[in-house]
């Protein structure tokens, strides 16, 4: 860091004290940085909150209006598929805190491979859901646009749901009608979560270039913590969307 | 016979504006459109909020015209819902909510905590760049035709009765909302991690504790009207019948999403003048603010208690009986803080020193006019009055009293107490108390009959209306074209000062505050190093001792 | 000064998370998960949806805590996440009792 004092040559005079490289001018000490980025982070994490609060509104009540629809409707979401998701996202957190363990002890070599998992297990994550809309396209449970209530009115007519659901009984018309409300929800936050998946892994694809580069092992670990805090917070989203929509309403 | 003033300038004779200054540091258009420095970022936002004041106040014009009549005979009914439409959601979205915090706040939080630059300069300078992209977008809609929802996009009428631009509205209300986020998050960051030392919570002024509690509002709140709006856009556009009653959907709950945010928003827009007012009553006072420690508390009070009281604005819309007690009482309590404000600043003014510069005359105005419009909120907030009382122009008037005769003052306030710092020039005085009390004079013509015809049983919103309301009307169209010479006035003189107007000096007003101990227009890093804060905020007897310090140090 | 600000920020050790933590964590997260999948093909009524929630704010809090850091910051950042999941709650809660006093009749 001796380059530091070259380049700050005004600042030095104010700073006796040499600072990092990548000490931004308004900042007095690397801490007073760390801290403060760390704490927009979560700033910017309660917005996250907030933002998927008015969906968990929405659907908490619609399924107190329309309990019956909800619970028929939940029962074409593959429950294997929903769990192997949720494994896979929790592994990738895992992953992802091991980065950052990784970049604050300087591993190059292990934070590249942990970023790399990560990536892998979020694509994977994506895949799987690509499964489960590609299956809902099919079956014409997609709302507004291509969407039958069949397998809810005559729930006999939907033999694989069926054979799992056996107490499933036919909706009444204005009932079944609500399903699509149901798959609106369900597209709408899985949708928004997917969103933020995909921004995630566009931004670790950027992150482990920059990792093989060097740039987060120099001791400037800001920005995969910050990831980080990002990552585990879609992972939480997750692990309150999947028991909301797959999981409780599997008995009438 | 001159008025006693605090003001002290410098030797105009040999006076000058500091040659490196934030404003001369860099030259081109890129180091303006490229800056992190917080003081180039809210001369932008000036510029650019003044802009769109300035087509809202238009189309209030508009508005104002229309009405002189009875019949719907300047523009078609269809029009009139545009022109109030695009009134709300310009003046609302994209002149109060980033008034005082973008502008203001912007310039001088970094200089009242001591430091060099707010936490996040580049998401400081994205907030802008959002404002600027969601203001083209709300020029698009304007210029494709409008949207007339009014500008709470009430549903279902906002979703399936209208064929006009509410998706492009709500998008760019959307993309301004997080202009707003970002630099609410920017703000608490750095009200918590860049305060210089000896600046402990309680020293600080207390224009940061308002603004700190308008912040914790915006990064709380604007995200549910960021989700409220994808959804009014997903329901316009899929089709899915969420706010749709014929699909089963439920229009309150739009109203629930879109009012959790929208209550919260008022406070964002009031909080941050409230803190101008305590700046200013305090400077022209000579005293410190009474009660410090009330009015803090008081503002993070209005934060946190504005988040529970939104179903106040849907009483008749259907909520359960038993929901509208609770909201009922507990709008009853968000007064209480308001309240202490007011009488704190009336304390303060209690054997001080009172001067009438201008920012003085807008405080006062400020302090009367804030007290009648949250009167009659309390008035709002009682539900049986309210059934009598909403969707009439008793809330138009009451929410204009209190954003108008109250915000908008207290921006006024702002801008020009602030004006000698940021410029280094001052302000005409005489033209701009003219022009002070030419907007009060204006403000009530304009908007107290407003009240009585709310009482009368006016609806809001309507082009048309009976006959027997004409007379009331008229007065109120002839009070808004006082208002608009007096909201023009300082635009001339404050655009002449920036040339003619007398040379300022560190500290024209003998304020105390970090931002009055260092040059006018301050340096790009605001102080040449980091102050250590020794004293109480609005401590006049240091200010002295400092001032004997100088005159001692000459020669 | 430049001590004095050091003083003040280093009152929070930059406290490193062992892997040993995050591994325990990860499989606590595992079989909660495969807890809740496992309790929710039992019919137990009204209860699914309480311990389904209940197992999710359990692995949600691990998260927060281990993973996220928060046992090992400051209280800033503790108050930041408290506040944030009580105003989260507010918008519900308020909401939907809202919605549920309908129920009740008019008085």
């Amino acid at each position: 860091m001796s380059d530091s004092s070259a380049v700050h040559g005004a600042v030095a005079e104010v700073h006796p004290h040499e600072h990092p490289s990548y000490q931004r001018h308004h900042f007095e000490t690397i801490e007073q940085q760390f801290d403060t980025t760390n704490f927009a982070m979560w700033l910017f994490l309660l917005t996250e909150i907030m933002f998927f609060g008015g969906l968990f509104t929405a659907y908490l009540i619609m399924r107190n209006w329309y309990y019956p629809a909800f619970v028929e409707a939940s029962h074409q979401l593959n429950v294997g598929w929903g769990t192997a998701n949720t494994a896979v996202l929790i592994t990738s957190s895992f992953t992802m805190a091991m980065g950052v363990w990784n970049a604050e002890l300087r591993r190059k070599g292990g934070l590249v491979l942990c970023l790399v998992l990560t990536f892998i297990l979020g694509l994977a994550f994506l895949g799987i859901k690509t499964i489960e809309y590609h299956e809902k396209w099919e079956k014409y449970h997609i709302p507004g646009i291509r969407y039958s209530e069949s397998a809810f009115l005559n729930p006999a007519s939907d033999p694989e749901v069926h054979k799992s659901y056996p107490d499933d009984k036919p909706l009444a018309p204005d009932m079944a009608a609500h399903t699509e409300m149901y798959f609106f929800l369900y597209f709408a936050m899985t949708g928004m979560h997917a969103l933020h998946m995909i921004i995630g892994i566009a931004i670790l694809g950027f992150m482990i270039f920059r990792a093989r580069a060097g740039a987060y092992t120099t001791g400037h670990v800001t920005f995969v913590e910050n990831f980080g805090l990002y990552w585990h917070f879609v992972d939480i989203i997750w692990i309150f969307l999947f028991p909301l929509l797959y999981l409780i309403s599997r008995h009438q | 016979m001159s008025a006693p003033t605090i003001v002290s300038l410098p030797d105009q004779s040999t006076a000058r504006i500091p040659k490196v200054n934030f404003l001369t540091k860099e030259n081109g258009l890129l180091s303006w459109l490229l800056t992190g420095d917080h003081k180039r970022i809210a001369t932008l936002y000036l510029i650019s909020i003044t802009f769109f004041f300035f087509i809202g106040g238009a189309l209030a014009g508009l508005i104002r015209l229309e009405l002189l009549t009875p019949q719907t005979d300047l523009m078609a009914a269809d029009t009139y819902n545009k022109v109030f439409t695009m009134h709300g959601v310009i003046m609302v979205f994209f002149f109060l909510v980033p008034s005082v915090p973008a502008t203001i706040g912007n310039f001088v939080i970094p200089l009242m905590v001591g430091a060099k630059d707010l936490a996040l300069p580049k998401i400081n300078l994205l907030s802008w760049y959002l404002y600027v992209i969601a203001g083209c977008m709300a020029i698009y809609t304007m210029a494709a035709g409008g949207v007339d929802t009014g500008w709470t996009f009430t549903t279902p009428l906002s979703t399936h009765y209208l064929n006009t631009h509410v998706i492009s509205t709500g998008l760019a209300i959307f993309v301004a909302g997080f202009s707003s986020i970002f630099t609410g998050l920017n703000f608490i960051v750095t009200i918590h991690k860049m305060r210089c030392p000896g600046m402990t919570w309680f020293r600080l002024p207390l224009f940061v504790w308002s603004n700190y509690a308008a912040s914790i509002l915006m990064v709380l709140g604007t995200p549910v009207l960021a989700i409220t709006l994808v959804l009014v856009v997903l329901e316009r556009t899929v089709g899915i019948g969420v706010f749709d009653p014929a699909k089963g959907g439920d229009p309150l709950l739009f109203q629930h999403l879109f009012w959790f945010y929208s209550h919260p928003a008022v406070y964002i827009m009031i909080l941050p003048g409230m803190g101008v007012i305590s700046e200013v009553v305090s400077t022209f006072s000579r005293k410190r603010v009474f009660g410090y420690t009330a009015v803090a508390f008081s503002s993070v009070a209005i934060a946190v208690f504005g988040f529970f009281v939104w179903a106040h604005h849907m009483f008749i819309m259907g909520i359960s009986n038993y929901a509208a007690l609770v909201f009922s009482l507990l709008t009853m309590l968000v007064a209480v803080p308001s309240a202490i404000k007011i009488f704190n600043w009336a304390f303060t003014l209690y054997k001080g020193s009172i001067t009438f510069e201008t920012p003085m005359l807008y405080a006062f105005g400020f302090m009367g006019l804030f007290t009648i419009g949250g009167m009659t909120g309390v008035f709002l907030g009682s539900t049986g009055t309210d059934i009598h009382l909403t969707e009439t122009y008793f809330i138009v008037a009451h929410f204009h009293f209190v954003m108008v005769g109250g915000m908008l003052m207290a921006f006024l306030s702002g801008i020009h107490f602030w004006w000698p710092k940021w410029t280094g020039r001052m302000y005409p005085e005489k033209i701009s108390q003219l022009a002070a009390v030419v907007t009060f004079i204006g403000f009530n013509f304009t908007f107290f009959p407003q009240f009585i015809l709310g009482t009368l049983g006016m609806p809001r919103r309507y082009a048309a209306y009976p006959p027997e309301f004409q007379v009331l009307n008229v007065f109120s169209t002839a009070g808004a074209s006082i208002l608009g010479v007096g909201y023009l006035l300082p635009i001339l003189y404050l655009t002449w000062s920036l040339k003619y107007g007398a040379i300022a000096g560190n500290n024209p007003w003998q304020a105390t505050g970090l931002e009055w101990q260092i040059q006018s227009p301050p340096l790009t890093e605001n102080f040449p190093a980091i102050p250590i804060m020794d004293h109480e905020a609005y401590d006049y007897e240091w200010l002295e001792h400092e001032q004997q310090k100088e005159v001692a140090s000459v020669g | 000064m430049s001590e004095q600000a050091r003083h003040e920020n280093e009152n929070h050790e930059h406290h490193i998370v062992s892997p040993i933590i995050y591994l325990a964590v990860g499989a606590a997260l595992l079989f909660g998960t495969g807890l809740t999948v496992a309790v929710s093909y039992i019919d137990l009524g009204v209860f699914n949806p309480i311990i389904a929630l209940g197992i999710a704010v359990v692995k949600a809090t691990l998260v927060v805590l281990f993973f996220m850091h928060v046992k090992y910051s400051t209280k800033l950042t503790k108050l930041t996440v408290l506040a944030g999941i009580f105003v989260f709650l507010a918008l519900i809660g308020m909401t939907l009792a809202d919605y549920i006093s309908r129920a009740w009749g008019r008085w």
